[in-house]
């Protein structure tokens, strides 16, 4: 039985319009929602289940987060994923930043106890764009790793996934990764599924075990890196546009004029 | 321990610009903590780019002749014990997506604090302070690092590159390579299809994001390059969603453009967009939010929704 586990984050999502609150932004102009990168992530491994054999491949989803986000697990159980781990406790809840290193920590414990042959993250998560936990996570528990996949191709016979990295500029490496392994996931790599009604329902019914970080046989001195999280502010617009006002016949005519000028349209 | 470790970045047989903008963000906080800017150039041709990174500001240069292209486990093993060597206090690394493939292991393998995609950096006292972006953009939040040292990646174009030849003494290192640690190896490369248009050449390009909501409106962007006699390209997720190919996308892993009217619509002016447009001549941009990142760059804006000034601008040129 082969085991792919992917990492889910339930990100926040701000509104146009906000206010920030001290170092975060008021709760009343955040949103949720499943990491854009982490459903890509999630439709590789049920794709990499039904191509191998559904009941050859255990597909475990693992969320960091308060019991808040479990409409966001949900959504990866009705996907396809088997069974999910949620870790969270109090310590947890006070900490004002989850860096990189706490959330390696807590990775990894989760990864020793399930043994999974590939581990699956998102390149980043859409609100802090870290973009790092997966290849520490991989440094962390010794596996081989591939940053930034928008391609893969798993050989489990052979023990090793054919990737594409993405590099800057239209330009992608080729790489074989032996197995086990973190991949971190690019948007594009698949069309993520929309969850059926069918899959919305099993999901109900699907495992989703919470664990704490004692369970984990972790304490609170994860939290306690040497990063602090002390201030948040709009950045100073440098926006020297000239904004045209009105109603769309206006701003568009007076957009039109300026674009006739430039010679556009002619 | 007062030093700066940088990591040059190169693919292919070029230095990347960020490996000069690294010297310029090592100096300054070399400076500040009265240390020595040391760089790191591993792989490639070593000795040649060790001469070109020789710039103002730079105290040694390192060379670990191994290899060719890049390896993340022959980076992370050789970083390794160059801090080792070097004792830094900051190791500072590029936030590209190779930086990206070791800066994590090694801050992980080392114990150090690790904060990525910074775009300002300065000391206080013990106290590293970096200024990076949450909420793609939204926000600008500060980030303080207390322990004794730490590891940061740069985010590209944030620095100047620094200028001028140096007075660095360039010294090989020999890294010891474990090839059983090797677990990864790259078999080649590839370039994107080029495909049916080059939206590298197209002097007026009509320019689509995410707020255009559904596949059946790109008929709306299409119709309005048409009347201005442009050619449409678009942000990263309108191609991930298989709307237009790849060889339409503007950014970072797309295309570079510079074209003379840059007209972007329901686009939000992420980094790795902004990246592929910002050397465009003239920036229109069209959003419902005014403080998208994108206003940051736009020459001319309307802050009103697509789709009721989009229609009436095809309606201009009619
Ligand atoms: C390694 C890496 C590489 C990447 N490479 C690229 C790249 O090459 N190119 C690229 O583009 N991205 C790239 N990205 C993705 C990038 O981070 C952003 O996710 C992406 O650019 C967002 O695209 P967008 O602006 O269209 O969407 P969003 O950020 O979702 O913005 C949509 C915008 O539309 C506006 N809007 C919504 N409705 C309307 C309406 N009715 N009228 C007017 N405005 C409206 C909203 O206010 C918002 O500003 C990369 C990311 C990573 C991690």
């Amino acid at each position: 039985m082969m085991k792919v586990l992917v990492t889910v984050k339930e990100v926040a999502t701000v509104e146009d319009e906000f206010e920030i609150e001290g170092t975060a932004i008021d709760e009343r102009y955040l949103g949720a929602d499943l990491n854009e990168w982490d459903d890509y992530a999630i439709e590789e491994a049920v794709q990499i289940a039904e191509a191998i054999g559904e009941d050859e491949v255990d597909v475990v989803t693992v969320t960091i987060g308060p019991e808040d986000c479990e409409q966001t697990i949900r959504q990866a159980l009705a996907k396809g994923a088997d069974r999910a781990i949620r870790v969270w406790d109090d310590t947890l809840e006070d900490a004002d930043l989850l860096d990189v290193g706490a959330k390696t920590a807590i990775l990894e414990a989760v990864v020793e106890d399930e043994d999974p042959d590939l581990v699956l993250s998102g390149v980043q998560s859409g609100d802090d764009s870290f973009m790092a936990t997966g290849v520490s996570l991989a440094d962390a528990v010794d596996f081989q790793w591939a940053a930034v996949v928008n391609s893969l191709d798993l050989d489990v016979e052979g023990d090793t996934a054919s990737v594409r990295r993405e590099l800057e500029g239209g330009v992608e490496e080729l790489t074989d990764v032996s197995l086990p392994a973190v991949l971190t996931i690019q948007t594009g790599i698949n069309e993520p599924r929309y969850a059926s009604l069918r899959g919305i329902r099993m999901a109900q019914r699907k495992e989703l075990t919470v664990q704490r970080l004692a369970d984990l046989g972790l304490d609170s001195s994860v939290v306690e890196g040497d990063l602090r999280l002390t201030g948040m502010s709009v950045p100073e617009s440098e926006s020297d546009a000239t904004v045209f006002a009105g109603g769309p016949e206006e701003t568009a005519s007076e957009l039109a004029a300026i674009l006739r000028e430039k010679g556009v349209g002619q | 321990m007062t030093d700066v470790l940088a990591i040059a970045d190169h693919r292919r047989g070029e230095l990347r610009d960020v490996s000069y903008e690294l010297v310029s963000a090592g100096r300054d906080l070399a400076d500040a903590t009265g240390g020595d800017l040391h760089l790191a150039v591993i792989s490639g041709t070593v000795d040649a780019f060790a001469e070109k990174l020789n710039r103002e500001g730079v105290d040694v240069v390192h060379t670990v002749d191994y290899g060719e292209e890049f390896n993340h486990d022959v980076y992370t093993q050789a970083i390794v014990q160059l801090c080792d060597e070097v004792s830094p206090q900051f190791l500072l690394a590029p936030n590209s997506v190779n930086g990206l493939d070791y800066a994590p292991a090694v801050a992980n393998r080392l114990d150090l604090p690790l904060v990525t995609d910074t775009v300002d950096l300065e000391v206080d006292g013990d106290t590293l302070v970096a200024t990076r972006e949450m909420y793609g953009g939204k926000v600008e939040t500060t980030v303080e690092l207390t322990g004794e040292r730490a590891a940061v990646t740069i985010r590209g174009a944030e620095w100047p590159g620094a200028s001028g030849t140096g007075e660095a003494t360039i010294e090989a290192f020999d890294a010891t390579i474990d090839e059983d640690a090797i677990g990864s190896s790259v078999t080649g490369f590839e370039e994107v299809a080029g495909g049916d248009v080059d939206i590298g050449d197209a002097d007026v390009l009509v320019s689509v994001g995410r707020g255009i909501e559904e596949e059946e409106n790109l008929e709306l962007i299409h119709e309005l390059a048409d009347a201005l006699g442009a050619t449409v390209s678009s942000s990263r997720p309108i191609v991930d969603a298989g709307w237009l190919p790849k060889n339409r996308q503007v950014g970072q892993s797309g295309k570079v453009v510079t074209p003379d009217v840059y007209i972007a619509i329901g686009i939000s002016g992420a980094v790795q967009h902004v990246a592929g447009m910002k050397g465009s001549d003239t920036i229109v941009a069209i959003n419902t939010d005014p403080n998208a990142p994108i206003m940051d760059i736009a020459d001319y804006a309307i802050h009103d929704d697509l789709f009721d000034v989009v229609p009436a601008l095809i309606g201009e040129f009619q």
